[in-house]
């Protein structure tokens, strides 16, 4: 009975509430570190648009000369959306790598030994990582009107739906990832393994039709086919695509023949995320 | 003894940074002096109360606390308490075992053996209630610098509950304790060591602990900045009453501490105030310069002193040497040229209870490496 914590009074339900609303605060203090963090450092942010920029210019331009336009639809418009993708996707996974920049200078351990869960601290790490890939994804649209492609307000505020769920996902997949690497080195072989894989086998810089069936099993293995699908389409239906067009440069992603709808993407993407989260909150200081 | 009824009780224990006898001569010195009292006033606001039922006095207890990792035992049935309101210091070598237990007591290692309570709160069955009531500053510095000290004291508000409504109020309040309200703003990265170790401490009271840890809070700093340390550590346990579980393998800080236990391959050899360890050493040593040292030796001894005759001095063995000394002067019946107190210091208590004198480490910041290192491999 002398174990009784006199700072806690009232039942248990007002403990749960109280102990929520904490853990709340907690994933927005985190948050908000993650965002300081990132506005302090400007040459990351320019950084992070330089390679995007040089795949949609050279790939787009390079590449697009040899595919040509099939009735006047080409390949940089096909790639745009793509890269917007990609633009996320890099960005979601250097703000996981702050975790294992967190160890080295020992701030991880402030976090892990407060009184707080670990899933306020990893959804307040993946939130804030997502916030800035998904704001650096939603940038690269403006690159739109030099792409020839058009875009609505609705389909920005879809396409940012769409990056802000694949950024979580991504995010808490670099998380999880971070988690269990203890050197700065190690986490750019993991990169380099694993992230360059999944962005070049996700359908960003080229369509998954017609494949050879070794790499249609890649692409349809990897997480982000189905993020970056939707996302494209999302994009692609303010176009005008012809029907010939359509067929070639493919949007969609194919399982057994069958054309997923975007609902169905979405919702692979949303169990991806959900997955990943679980495990980066039960991954998240293993190594302490 | 360490029993000391004058400075039980709440917000009271007012003392002399200076003052490095025993907590019962502090004590004393509380009753007339009154002054700090009014320190108490300004402390931070919202204190957990800190220990339930009856144990009002004892902040932390160890009852044969062991560690274990593998085939090596890194503590070894380690039993102390530490009071309310006392600077407690673990003194040893490295690899002693004192962060081990630190690491224990903060619910961070799991004990192999033996139970622990840290503001009444048992380390290994409550562990989230200790970690509230504790404030923790490790060897490896833990801040963000490319957040300012601000940002840095806001974060740690928030991850320890520190209500909104006190926030702002208890980073000035920290700040302050340590001297560094004018760099709020600044970014920690261009902090020295020594203030980043400052901060650190004050951001360890940020949310009123009851008790706060300081693992070798002063290792790799340069004596001033040590120096600098010490004088935070002592305004914050007389400002605001938080009980100060130190560790340390500097022999001078050790003094500061109310008592000490010196820790050595994992077991505690010693526990008491530096005074009482030294008498338990040995006399104070009196060396007294005559003009005719055989007499003054005859005359000593005659008046029953302890006496030992020198080549240059006579030497006089006495529980309290420089009570002694007009008495000896008198005695001794000839002219005194000089007279030479020494009392034992806490090297000769090492020395005393391990048989070895404590190495000071070569480069201070080494040693925070090879402990990264270490927790990282496994």
């Amino acid at each position: 009975m002398a174990a009784i914590a006199l700072g806690q009074p009232g039942g248990r339900l007002a403990d749960e509430r109280e102990s929520l609303r904490e853990d709340l605060r907690t994933t927005g203090m985190v948050w908000e570190r993650e965002i300081i963090r990132f506005f302090r450092t400007r040459a990351r942010i320019l950084s992070s648009f330089i390679q995007p920029v040089l795949f949609l210019f050279v790939l787009g331009y390079g590449m697009g000369s040899l595919v040509g336009a099939t009735a006047g639809f080409d390949f940089k418009k096909f790639l745009f959306p793509g890269i917007v993708a990609m633009t996320v996707m890099s960005t979601a996974i250097s703000s996981a790598i702050s975790i294992v920049w967190d160890r080295e200078f020992g701030f991880l351990r402030e976090m892990l030994v407060a009184p707080v869960s670990r899933t306020a601290l990893v959804s307040g790490k993946t939130l804030g990582g997502a916030s800035i890939a998904t704001v650096q994804g939603t940038i690269m649209l403006a690159l739109a009107p030099l792409i020839g492609v058009h875009l609505t307000w609705l389909v920005v505020l879809q396409v940012i739906g769409i990056e802000l769920l694949m950024a979580v996902a991504l995010t808490a997949f670099g998380v999880f990832v971070a988690s269990h690497i203890q050197r700065m080195e190690g986490f750019s072989v993991v990169m380099q393994l694993l992230l360059f894989p999944m962005l070049f086998l996700s359908g960003a810089l080229f369509p998954l039709s017609g494949l050879p069936g070794w790499l249609t099993v890649l692409t349809r293995l990897n997480p982000l086919t189905y993020a970056v699908a939707p996302l494209r389409q999302v994009v692609f239906a303010a176009q005008h695509v012809p029907p010939i067009a359509a067929a070639r440069f493919s949007a969609g992603v194919t399982l057994f023949g069958y054309t997923l709808p975007d609902s169905v993407n979405i919702g692979i993407t949303c169990v991806f995320a959900a997955v990943f989260l679980a495990l980066a909150v039960t991954g998240f200081g293993a190594a302490e | 003894m360490t029993g000391d009824p004058v400075r039980a009780g709440p917000g009271r224990p007012a003392w002399d940074p200076n003052d490095v006898t025993g907590p019962a001569a502090r004590g004393r010195a509380a009753e007339g002096s009154g002054i700090a009292m009014t320190d108490t006033q300004t402390s931070l606001p919202g204190r957990l109360a800190a220990v339930p039922g009856g144990e009002a006095e004892t902040a932390v207890r160890a009852d044969a606390l062991s560690k274990r990792y593998g085939d090596v035992t890194a503590v070894r049935e380690v039993s102390f308490s530490i009071r309310r309101g006392e600077v407690f210091a673990f003194l040893g070598p490295n690899g002693a075992g004192k962060t081990t237990t630190v690491r224990m007591l903060c619910t961070l290692a799991r004990p192999s053996a033996g139970r622990a309570s840290v503001a009444g709160f048992d380390v290994a069955r409550q562990p989230r209630a200790v970690r509230r009531r504790i404030g923790l500053v490790f060897q490896e510095q833990t801040l963000d610098d490319r957040l300012t000290a601000e940002q840095n004291l806001r974060f740690h508000a928030v991850l320890y509950h520190v209500p909104r409504a006190q926030v702002r109020q208890r980073i000035d309040r920290a700040l302050e304790l340590v001297a560094l309200a004018d760099r709020r703003h600044d970014l920690v990265s261009t902090f020295s060591g020594g203030m980043a170790r400052r901060l650190e401490i004050a951001r360890g009271m940020l949310h009123t602990p009851a008790v706060l840890f300081l693992d070798e809070p002063t290792v790799g700093l340069d004596p001033q900045t040590r120096a600098l340390v010490w004088e935070d550590v002592l305004r914050m346990r007389r400002e605001e009453q938080v009980t100060i579980f130190l560790t340390t393998h500097y022999m001078d800080e050790a003094e500061y501490a109310d008592r000490l236990a010196i820790i050595d391959y994992g077991r505690i050899v010693a526990t008491g105030t530096p005074d009482e360890l030294k008498r338990q050493v040995g006399a104070d040593t009196v060396e007294l310069v005559t003009s005719d040292d055989a007499a003054a030796a005859r005359r000593l001894a005659a008046a029953g002193f302890r006496v030992r005759s020198g080549e240059e001095h006579l030497v006089v063995f006495a529980e309290d040497g420089e009570g002694l000394v007009p008495g000896l002067i008198e005695a001794a019946g000839v002219r005194v040229r000089s007279v030479h107190v020494h009392r034992p210091t806490l090297d000769d208590v090492f020395l005393h209870y391990t048989g070895r004198q404590i190495r000071d480490e070569p480069a201070g910041r080494a040693l925070p490496m090879m402990a990264r290192a270490r927790t990282a491999r496994r």
